[in-house]
């Protein structure tokens, strides 16, 4: 069979790629990696238990919103009140979920190591019919900035949920240990993560057509746009954070480890 | 230092062809393009190659070179190693007109179809005055030497010639952000970017930035922004209603 590449008139060349190099590295670890957290997540969502080690509370289940969360864990209310069932990180998951879902930047990481289109650059894709991004379901990529807003609330919730952190086991204030440094590092690589988004430069001035008549907006595009340049880097390093947050915080839970405390 | 390589090049037409093996000197500082012309001087006086500046800049050159898109004249031999067999074939998303010469035509077909440069009415040329920092984001783009690489390794076409009649491909979507973004043009582009040019196709996989020599970010600064452009006019409901009721009756552009 000859390669999707071929058509009429084109030059014949029967194999799907002739690059010699190892492309298929980078998909195949971005496919395990990937894979690896979906895994854990999904097991951890689903858990609904040891997510809550006084003062810390696991990432995946903040804010955490029902009236069968840990007693202690729900410095928001349980808005959603008794009549939900199922594990509280269930309430929440979408919005986590759905911004790295539609970010620009793991579309291209799924879209290559998931879907094969394109594995790598001028390796031939396995599919015989393409429309990218221009129906359903793939269109309602173009929400990602509904995401974004959502992740900003976030964002401000787990930095609380950090600063909360600063508590012994009793609620008193002033203390510390190393799950306040998990807790804080990880709300920090979040931000970051969040303030480097495609949207984000959009809205705070890409979409204006004349910078010099708002210094302000430009400033601070030049600023996300910095960012921006090392997306890629701050998703991996604030999905890694995430679970080792909820790690720590299952080990606390648990007691297989227990908190160094600094005072 | 002269070593002898092994090549293997495509030579053949639309009505078919294969890789031909030749063994080549290669001296120091040569780059894949020297070695053409060589294999073209001494053992295959017939063969089609083209090329104009050998300087990166044309962008006549362009080829695969071992399977990835390349302007041959900045391919240095030296990133290869001496056993190390080179395959040099035409680009491989259009029809082949001889050997390693392509006809690149759908891409002056895409130019056309992109709406030109609008300034105000009124302003002649001559009149116009622009700051740096609102013509800046339009000028890389600006460097584009049309060697159609991006076009060429963009696997929306590649791999499916069936989507060429509904896809400008990357360096249009440049083009249409370059616009869009020049501070005196008119036209509003970012309906059409998706409706005419196809920019919902491109799934940002980046390969066009990946085998762009000018170093362009065609995905982060051309289809991103126009892509978010596009969701203003159409896909943000908020905005579209902001645009209804208050004073921007442009579907929420900002100037
Ligand atoms: S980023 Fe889009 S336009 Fe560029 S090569 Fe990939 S699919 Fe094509
Ligand atoms: S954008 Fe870059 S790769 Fe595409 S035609 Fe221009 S110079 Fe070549
Ligand atoms: S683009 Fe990655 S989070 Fe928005
Ligand atoms: S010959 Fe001009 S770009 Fe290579």
């Amino acid at each position: 069979m000859s390669s999707v590449t071929s058509a009429p008139g084109r030059a014949e060349v029967e194999a799907r790629t002739l690059r010699s190099d190892r492309w298929w590295v980078s998909p195949a670890v971005t496919f395990g990696v990937l894979f690896l957290f979906v895994v854990y997540a999904t097991w951890r969502a689903f858990e609904d238990r040891h997510y809550f080690a006084e003062p810390y509370l696991s990432p995946f289940y903040s804010p955490c919103l029902a009236t069968s969360c840990a007693p202690g864990s729900s410095d928001f209310g349980a808005a959603a009140g008794d009549w939900w069932r199922l594990s509280p990180a269930l309430l929440i998951l979408v919005f986590p979920l759905g911004f790295r879902l539609t970010c620009y930047y793991y579309r291209k990481a799924y879209y290559r190591a998931f879907w094969l289109s394109p594995p790598a650059c001028a390796v031939a894709e396995p599919h015989r019919r393409y429309s990218g991004e221009t129906r359903f379901p793939l269109v309602l990529q173009n929400a990602h900035r509904y995401f974004f807003y959502a992740a900003l609330v976030f964002n401000v919730i787990l930095t609380w949920d950090a600063i909360l952190g600063f508590r012994n086991e009793d609620g008193e204030w002033g203390h510390m240990g190393l799950g306040t440094v998990v807790l804080l590092a990880n709300a920090a690589l979040l931000t970051v993560y969040t303030l480097s988004c495609h949207s984000c430069r959009h809205v705070v001035g890409g979409r204006l057509k004349h910078f010099s008549r708002h210094p302000v907006r430009y400033r601070l595009w030049t600023y996300v746009s910095r960012l921006n340049a090392r997306h890629m880097l701050f998703a991996w390093l604030s999905l890694f954070s995430v679970a080792i947050a909820d790690l720590y915080v299952r080990l606390l839970a648990t007691d297989m480890f227990s908190d160094p405390r600094f005072f | 230092m002269t070593y002898s390589a092994h090549f293997r090049i495509w030579r053949g037409s639309a009505a078919g062809g294969s890789l031909q093996d030749f063994d080549v000197d290669v001296s120091e500082g040569e780059v894949v393009l020297d070695i053409v012309h060589r294999i073209q001087a001494t053992q295959a006086p017939d063969l089609a190659v083209r090329w104009n500046c050998k300087a990166g800049k044309c962008g006549s050159c362009s080829a695969e070179v071992n399977g990835r898109p390349r302007l041959m004249c900045m391919t240095r031999m030296s990133v290869f190693t001496e056993d190390e067999a080179v395959t040099v074939t035409p680009l491989r998303a259009f029809p082949v007109l001889r050997d390693l010469v392509t006809d690149v035509s759908f891409n002056y077909t895409k130019a056309r179809e992109v709406p030109s440069f609008a300034p105000p009415e009124g302003l002649a040329p001559g009149e116009f005055r622009m700051q740096q920092v609102d013509v800046d984001r339009s000028q890389e783009f600006r460097k584009c030497i049309e060697c159609f690489l991006c076009q060429n390794v963009c696997h929306v076409i590649r791999d499916h010639e069936d989507n060429k009649p509904a896809f400008a491909g990357p360096r249009f979507f440049a083009r249409l952000a370059e616009l869009e973004m020049h501070p005196l043009d008119t036209v509003d582009r970012r309906k059409r970017s998706q409706e005419q040019h196809g920019i919902g196709m491109c799934n940002i996989t980046k390969c066009c930035s990946e085998v762009c020599p000018e170093g362009i970010k065609i995905t982060d600064n051309a289809i991103i922004p126009m892509k978010e452009r596009v969701a203003d006019r159409k896909y943000d409901p908020v905005r579209w209603l902001g645009a209804r009721i208050g004073r921007r009756g442009d579907g929420g552009a900002e100037v």
